[in-house]
């Protein structure tokens, strides 16, 4: 067992602990702040594994834009005032019971895989490299993924001006 | 070495199906979404063990795609989650009935 391999136990352990934590909290920004704590752990995990660019990417994206709009969001709307109203056990406990079956099977399967014990090479992706393999060998995939990312913004921008016109329709 | 590559699939499962059982259980469209990105953060962490197993690039571009694909989905998400807070003032789904 080598120190790498340490790391990542212990960081498999942190990442799982957080996310635990995030699912189950009645209040959404402590939730949200767990998941930041899980999202910089997966971070770290790219990073072990050999991803620097991803794990930067993930903090930027994922830790920070992604969870700070969620966070905009519960801050800009009272959640408080509406009080969440849990299942009863005896629903959510079949959810609950298939999911851990699924894990079981999962794991069956994963123990039984070949190739399951070929142990995992340290090795680094040079982000110059990472970039050059991205936009020469898939610059149309990235070209589809912005035209994407602009739907959304325009998307976005619909949902919250129509909203402001129905406002302004209702008031006479 | 650092650890057989069945960990990193058993350790994406168990955060996907963290993902799973939030987003099913909870009454919440907010802890909705966050279930969601737990499900596809799952899914760049096998994206990445991947890459490093057969030592390949293609895991770790896939992995730019899933980003790119949760800002959208929150984005248009989280506009979709005002909008009926708006017109409902509740994050309930269940409370979601204004065609009965």
């Amino acid at each position: 067992m080598t120190i790498y391999s340490i790391i990542f136990y212990i960081l498999a352990l942190l990442i799982l602990v957080s996310t635990g934590l995030a699912i189950t909290r009645r209040n959404l920004v402590h939730a949200v702040i767990y998941l930041i704590f899980s999202f910089f752990g997966s971070a770290l995990l790219f990073y072990l594994f050999g991803a620097p660019l991803l794990a930067v990417l993930e903090v930027i994206i994922y830790a920070g834009a992604i969870m700070i709009l969620f966070l905009f969001i519960i801050m800009m709307v009272k959640v408080e005032a509406s009080v969440e109203r849990m299942f009863p056990l005896n629903q959510w406990l079949p959810a609950a019971g298939i999911g851990l079956m699924y894990l079981a099977i999962g794991a069956l399967i994963v123990s039984s895989a070949p190739g399951k014990d070929i142990p995992l090479e340290m090795a680094f992706a040079d982000p110059k490299e990472f970039g050059q393999y991205l936009f020469q060998r898939h610059w149309l995939s990235i070209e589809i993924v912005s035209l994407l990312l602009l739907i959304a913004l325009i998307g976005a921008l619909h949902l919250g001006r129509r909203r402001r016109e129905e406002k302004i329709e209702e008031k006479p | 070495m650092i650890v057989p590559f069945g960990h990193v699939l058993i350790l994406a499962g168990i955060l996907f199906l963290m993902g799973m059982f939030c987003a099913v259980t909870r009454r919440n469209l907010i802890m909705i979404v966050l279930g969601i990105e737990i499900m596809l953060n799952a899914a760049s962490i096998v994206f990445v063990g991947a890459a490093l197993r057969w030592h390949h690039l293609e895991g770790q571009v896939f992995v730019v795609f899933i980003l790119a694909v949760a800002a959208t989905e929150v984005s248009v998400g989280l506009a979709l989650i005002v909008y009926a807070y708006l017109r409902t003032g509740s994050f309930d789904p269940g409370t979601y009935n204004l065609l009965k």
